[in-house]
C-alpha cells in the first residue's frame, strides 16, 4: 500500500512540477476571462463622446435620446463642408440623415475617424428603425396604443416532477451539453496521459527496474490514480481562477459592461433586448432552482469512473506499443472509438433525453459517463428513473473494475515485452492464462 | 589464476534447502505458448558468493532472472531465498536487480530518481537520503544529484542505475551485464564495488556474455542453453574437469625428432623450441619432465594448459546444440 503511494506521489509530482502543466492551467483561464473582456473593452472604446446629427429629413429632430456616453446634438450646417470639419469642432461622429420618403427609406451614413463599435451601429439603427415605424404608422392610420394592446408575450412555465421544480430546458441543455463534453474531453486527455506515461516506462526500459520492487498491478494503479489527482488539481484551479478572475473583472469594469456587450454581440437580440433581459433575468432565477449539489455529485462520479474505465485501457494500449510509436495511433483507435461514439450520442442525447438511444447510451459502461451526463440536467427522477442512474452507476462500477482486470492481464506481459510486434490473438491467450 | 575472487569457498551441489545458501531453485519451469524458457533448472547458491550464470543468446537467463526476482511465477517447481519459501512481496527488498535492458525516467532528476527506487524497495525517506549521500560521495558525482538522467552520458547513468541496484544493500545482487557500455576505469570502479559488496557477504548473480570477466570476477558459475542447465559448478573446478591434459614446454635448445617420440605425450603444436603437448593415458605430469631431463634437454618452462570458460562454454553449448 505504501509503494502505491509512493508512485501516486511521483507520478503526480512530476507531471504538476512541469512547465507545460503550470503554464496550461494558469493561462487557459486568463484566455477565457480574456474572451469575455477584450470584446467587451474593444467594443466600448472610442464610441462616446458628442455626434453630431444633419437631419435633412426633419423627422427626428429631439428625438434620438442619448445613450451611455453617447450623446447626440443637432446642427444645422450644410453637409459637404461640415463632414470635413465636425472633427474639429469638438465631435467625435457625424450622423447624416437625408430628406426621405418613408415608404421606402435611403441609407443613412456616419462619419468617424475609426471604425464605428457593433453596439453603436446597433444602437443607433434601432432608433432610427423605430422613429420611421412610427412615421408609418401614423401614416397608415394604426393607433400606436392599440398596437400595444394586441401584443401579447407568452411565458411557458415548466414544473417537471413530483415537486413540481421549475426547470428551463435551455439551461438542462447547456448543463447537459457542457458536462458531457468536459468529461469526453477528460476521457481523452488524461486517459492519453496515462498512455503515454506507459509507453515512456517501456521506452526507457525503467519498467523492469520498478518492477522488480513493484508488483506490475501496483505500477500501473499508481500511474492511474496519480493522473487523476493531476486532473482533479488542473480542474479545481481553473474553477478557482476562472471565478476569481472573473469577479475582479466584474469589479474593475463594471458588470452592465459584460451584459451589454454579451447581447450587442448579436445585432438580433440586441433589436429585441427586451425579451434578451428576460431571457437572462429567467436564467439566472431558475440557476438558484437547480440541485448544484447533485450535479456536482453526478459529474465527479461519472468524471471518475469513466476515467477508471478508460484509463486502464489506455494504460494497456500503452503497454502493448513497441520501438514504433506510430503502432500507438492503431492500438488506441478500437478505445477512441466508443468515445467519439459516446459523444454522437450525447449531442441526440441532450436534445431527446428520453429516446431510447439514450436511455441504452447512458447505461452501458462504455458511454455512460459522457451520455448520462446528457440527461441528468433534465431531473433524477423525473427524465432519469432512479432505477437507471442506479444501475449505470452499478454498471460503472463493475465495469472499471472489468478494465483493469483485463488491462492488468494484458499490461503485466506487454510491459516487459520488446521487439515484437502483438498480434490481438496473443493478447487473447494472456487474458486467459493463469497467473 | 583465479587471483581476483575475494573467497575461494568450495561450492558443495546439494539440493536440499541448505541455510548456507541464500537462493535454492528447485525443478523450476517456465513454459510459453511455443517454446520452453525454462525447463527444469535446479541450482543453489551459497552465501556470498559471486555466481555467473551464462548461456547463449534465448537460453532462458533473463526468464530465470526474472523469476528470481519476482517479476515472473514459475509454471513450476519452489524457489528458496534465505532458507525460507521465496515470497515475492516481502523478499524483493533483499534483492537488487540490474536488467540487461535498463533504464531511468528521462526528465527526473538525478537525486530524486534514486530517492525514489529506493523508496520502492522499502527504504524509509531519512535512510535513503543517508544512503545516497554515501553513494554519491563514494563516486564521486555529489554534483549531479539536480542534473537530469537525460543531460549525463551513458557510461554516468550506468553509474547511478548500479547505485540505484545496490542501495538498499541486498541480501542477493543481480547483475545483468553490469559492464557494457563502461569505459574501463568505470569498469574496474564497479568491479572493485562488486568485489567488496561479496566480501561483506552480499551474494552476487553475474550474468555476461564476456567469458574472460567470468573467469576473473566468478567463483562459481551454472551455463544454461535452450531453457537446461548443461553444466554447474565451481569456476576452478570446472577448469579441472575440462582439461584436456596439455602442457606447454619451453626447451632451451631445438631437439631432434628422435628425442620427442615417446609413449607418455604426443605434440599438438610445435612452436620454436617449444611445444604444446598431450600427455597420454596413464602418464603423469612427471613424465614430460622426466623424459627430457633423461635426454638431456634443457627445460625453460613448463605449465599446464587449462581450458578456459569460453572454451567450455562454446563445446558444451554445441554438444548440446547438436545433440537436439
Amino acid at each position: 500500500m505504501s509503494k502505491i503511494w509512493i508512485i501516486i506521489k511521483r507520478e503526480y509530482l512530476t507531471r504538476v512540477k512541469k512547465k507545460s502543466f503550470i503554464l496550461t492551467t494558469l493561462l487557459l483561464p486568463l484566455f477565457f476571462v480574456a474572451m469575455m473582456v477584450v470584446p467587451a473593452l474593444v467594443m466600448s472604446s472610442g464610441d462616446s463622446g458628442k455626434v453630431a446629427v444633419v437631419d435633412e429629413s426633419g423627422l427626428f429632430e429631439g428625438k434620438l435620446s442619448d445613450e451611455g456616453d453617447v450623446h447626440y446634438k443637432f446642427v444645422q450646417a450644410d453637409i459637404d463642408t461640415f463632414k470635413n470639419s465636425y472633427l474639429s469642432q469638438g465631435y467625435t461622429g457625424l450622423l447624416h440623415i437625408p430628406k426621405m420618403d418613408v415608404t421606402r427609406p435611403p441609407s443613412i451614413i456616419y462619419y468617424s475617424r475609426g471604425q464605428m463599435g457593433i453596439s453603436l451601429k446597433s444602437s443607433m439603427e434601432k432608433k432610427v428603425e423605430n422613429i420611421i415605424e412610427d412615421k408609418r404608422m401614423e401614416l397608415a392610420g394604426i393607433d400606436k396604443s392599440k398596437l400595444e394592446d394586441i401584443r401579447v408575450d407568452i411565458d411557458i412555465v415548466n414544473l417537471a416532477g413530483k415537486e413540481g421544480r421549475k426547470g428551463s430546458a435551455l439551461q438542462a441543455y447547456a448543463i447537459g451539453w457542457g458536462s458531457g463534453f468536459l468529461i469526453y474531453i477528460i476521457l481523452l486527455v488524461f486517459g492519453m496521459m496515462v498512455m503515454r506515461g506507459v509507453m515512456e516506462e517501456k521506452m526507457n526500459r525503467i519498467a523492469e527496474v520498478v518492477i522488480s520492487s513493484v508488483k506490475p498491478f501496483q505500477l500501473m494503479m499508481g500511474k492511474i490514480i496519480g493522473i487523476a489527482c493531476v486532473g482533479l488539481t488542473q480542474f479545481l484551479i481553473w474553477i478557482v481562477l476562472i471565478v476569481g478572475l472573473y469577479w475582479i473583472t466584474v469589479l474593475m469594469i463594471g458588470p452592465e459592461m459584460l451584459s451589454n456587450n454579451a447581447m450587442a454581440n448579436s445585432p438580433s437580440m440586441a433589436a429585441n433586448s427586451d425579451a434578451t433581459k428576460q431571457a437572462v433575468a429567467e436564467m439566472v432565477r431558475s440557476v438558484g432552482s437547480v440541485n448544484w449539489p447533485f450535479i456536482i455529485f453526478c459529474f465527479v462520479f461519472y468524471f471518475l469512473g469513466g476515467y477508471l474505465f478508460y484509463a486502464a485501457l489506455f494504460a494497456a494500449v500503452g503497454s502493448l506499443v513497441n520501438e514504433d510509436p506510430n503502432d500507438a495511433q492503431s492500438l488506441t483507435f478500437p478505445i477512441t472509438l466508443p468515445v467519439i461514439i459516446s459523444i454522437i450520442i450525447m449531442m441526440s442525447a441532450v436534445a431527446k433525453p428520453n429516446s431510447a438511444v439514450a436511455v441504452w447510451g447512458s447505461i452501458i459502461p462504455f458511454s455512460s459517463p459522457i451520455v448520462m451526463m446528457a440527461r441528468i440536467p433534465y431531473g433524477v427522477p423525473g427524465t432519469v428513473p432512479y432505477w437507471q442512474l442506479g444501475l449505470s452507476m452499478v454498471l460503472l462500477i463493475a465495469g472499471f473494475i472489468g478494465t483493469t482486470w483485463v488491462a492488468a492481464k494484458i499490461y503485466r506481459t506487454g510491459i516487459l515485452l520488446y521487439g515484437k510486434k502483438v498480434t490481438l490473438k496473443e493478447v487473447g491467450k494472456w487474458l486467459v492464462r493463469k497467473s | 589464476m583465479n587471483s581476483l575472487a575475494p573467497l575461494g569457498r568450495t561450492c558443495n551441489l546439494t539440493s536440499s534447502i541448505n541455510v548456507m545458501n541464500v537462493l535454492d531453485l528447485q525443478h523450476l519451469k517456465k513454459h510459453y505458448a511455443t517454446h520452453k524458457a525454462v525447463d527444469d533448472i535446479s541450482f543453489s547458491i551459497p552465501k556470498g558468493s559471486i555466481f555467473g550464470l551464462l548461456g547463449p543468446n534465448g537460453a532462458g537467463k533473463t526468464t530465470l532472472l526474472r523469476m528470481i526476482t519476482g517479476i515472473f511465477y514459475p509454471d513450476a517447481g519452489e524457489i528458496f531465498f534465505d532458507g525460507k519459501k521465496f515470497d515475492p512481496r516481502e523478499d524483493v527488498q533483499y534483492i537488487g536487480y540490474m536488467p540487461e535492458e535498463r533504464g531511468l525516467y528521462k526528465k527526473m532528476k538525478v537525486g530524486e530518481q534514486v530517492l525514489y527506487l529506493a523508496q520502492l524497495k522499502g527504504l524509509g525517506r531519512k535512510d535513503a537520503q543517508n544512503k545516497i549521500d554515501y553513494w554519491f560521495n563514494k563516486f564521486d558525482i555529489t554534483t549531479w544529484a539536480n542534473k537530469k538522467i537525460e543531460e549525463l552520458s551513458k557510461g554516468m547513468q550506468q553509474k547511478v542505475q548500479f547505485i540505484s541496484t545496490v542501495m538498499h544493500h541486498p541480501k542477493l545482487l543481480i547483475l545483468d551485464e553490469p559492464f557494457s557500455g563502461l569505459d574501463p576505469i568505470n569498469s574496474k570502479l564497479i568491479q572493485d564495488e562488486i568485489f567488496e559488496m561479496a566480501k561483506n557477504g552480499t551474494t552476487i548473480i553475474f550474468s555476461t556474455h564476456r567469458m574472460e570477466q567470468v573467469e576473473e570476477i566468478c567463483d562459481h558459475i551454472v551455463l544454461v542453453n535452450k531453457g537446461r542447465k548443461i553444466l554447474d559448478g565451481p569456476v576452478k573446478q570446472i577448469k579441472q574437469d575440462f582439461k584436456q591434459h596439455l602442457f606447454y614446454i619451453s626447451l632451451e635448445q631445438q631437439p631432434n625428432p628422435a628425442q620427442m617420440a615417446t609413449h607418455h605425450f604426443s605434440i599438438v603444436q610445435n612452436h620454436d623450441k617449444a611445444y604444446t603437448v598431450k600427455l597420454n593415458e596413464f602418464s603423469q605430469t612427471n613424465d614430460i619432465l622426466s623424459h627430457f631431463i633423461h635426454h638431456g634437454i634443457q627445460v625453460n618452462y613448463f605449465r599446464e594448459i587449462l581450458p578456459t570458460i569460453n572454451e567450455v562454454f562454446i563445446s558444451q553449448v554445441r554438444m548440446t546444440d547438436m545433440a537436439n
